[in-house]
């Protein structure tokens, strides 16, 4: 996936598609492939294995959530509750237009729109920073309400909702007894897991997108060579689907019961 | 050179932005949609129909966004597999701890 050579001979728009060896191909096909074309499979199918154990991974957090949910469920209403559903909205609407700009900057990539691809990409990167921001707002908003799991996690809006205005007023729950309100602490555990593990994929990406404006600004990407933005771009789009599971599960499925 | 263009191109499948910018719309109007479906009182449907809203916008975007509609039959056949063994071990996985103590809670 490493793009190092494609910059390096990118330079003199080089007509002729011979290197150092004197054997014609572009400089971006390493010798071990027949053609680029199989370069490009070999290098899609590793990138889908690797995004295959990143759905086991995260199965399992899903897995997890769905087995404590049947045994707490009363908990975890009470405690998704806590959730606001107008900021995942917002976060949802976010990641999907990054994930639209993601892919029309493999387009750009691909017809060798040098402008177009930073262009997208810094979109990408401004979109990822604020859906990180928006989480931030709602990871804020927790920390001060202590409902994050540990010695100072507070059980007062579950087994006395009357004393959290903003949500009684919304959903009126009723309280919940001691034994059962200890395990919203399970729901928020589940929470800061699978949001938390979710935004530090969308920090790894964040930080390889600037990496690649930079890189697509000095003409790496477009020169034919788009293997590595559109890798990058599965990738993407796969922390973008994991969100798209996360948000009805963790904010929606529970507003009425 | 320009044999070359054509040749990368014809074996590379450039998905056109018009395709994009469908989907992405579809993607929005769907997220609407299930934030909508969030507040009609459906019982226990509401959980189903928020899940099935979102398999279908993840299918949306496995097989658009990533490329896995115009991918060769190794790519399609990767993801496929990969999918199934996914929901064997999950469906597997719940299937027995729901059904664990049943009658006993």
């Amino acid at each position: 996936m490493s793009d190092s050579t494609a910059i390096a001979h990118g330079g003199h728009a080089a007509p002729d598609n011979t290197h150092a060896g004197g054997h014609e191909h572009p400089a971006y096909l390493r010798h071990h492939f027949e053609n680029v074309e199989q370069q490009a499979d070999a290098a899609g199918f590793a990138m889908w294995l690797f995004l295959l154990t990143e759905v086991m991974f995260f199965g399992g957090l899903f897995t997890a959530y769905l087995i404590y949910r049947n045994w707490y469920y009363p908990a975890f209403v009470e405690a998704s509750h806590q959730l606001n559903i107008f900021w995942g909205t917002l976060n949802t609407a976010v990641l999907i237009t990054s994930s639209f700009t993601m892919a029309m900057g493999v387009w750009c990539a691909e017809t060798r729109k040098q402008r177009g691809l930073v262009l997208c990409l810094v979109l990408t990167f401004i979109l990822g920073l604020g859906f990180l921001g928006i989480k931030t707002v709602e990871y804020k908003e927790k920390i001060e309400k202590h409902h994050v799991p540990g010695f100072h996690y507070s059980l007062s809006s579950f087994t006395d909702p009357v004393s959290d205005p903003e949500i009684y007023k919304e959903y009126h729950d009723k309280p919940l007894a001691l034994d059962m309100a200890r395990h919203t602490e399970v729901y928020f555990s589940l929470y800061f897991a699978m949001t938390g593990m979710h935004a530090l994929h969308m920090i790894i990406g964040i930080a390889i997108l600037g990496f690649m404006i930079f890189r697509a600004r000095a003409g790496a990407y477009t020169s034919g060579h788009v293997t590595f933005v559109e890798n990058f771009g599965l990738y993407w789009h796969f922390v973008d689907i994991v969100w798209i599971f996360l948000f009805p599960l963790l904010y929606l499925i529970s507003r009425h019961q | 050179m320009t044999d070359q263009k054509e040749m990368e191109e014809a074996a590379h499948h450039v998905v056109s932005p018009v395709i994009y910018i469908i989907v992405g719309s579809t993607l929005l109007v769907l997220t609407g949609a299930t934030v909508w479906a969030s507040y009609q009182e459906w019982g226990n449907f509401n959980a189903v129909a928020a899940l099935a809203i979102a398999v279908v916008k993840a299918m949306i975007v496995v097989l658009f966004f990533m490329h896995v509609k115009y991918s060769s039959k190794l790519t399609k056949l990767t993801v496929f597999c990969g999918l199934f063994t996914f929901l064997a071990l999950v469906g597997m996985t719940l299937a027995d701890y729901f059904t664990r103590a049943w009658g006993r809670w």
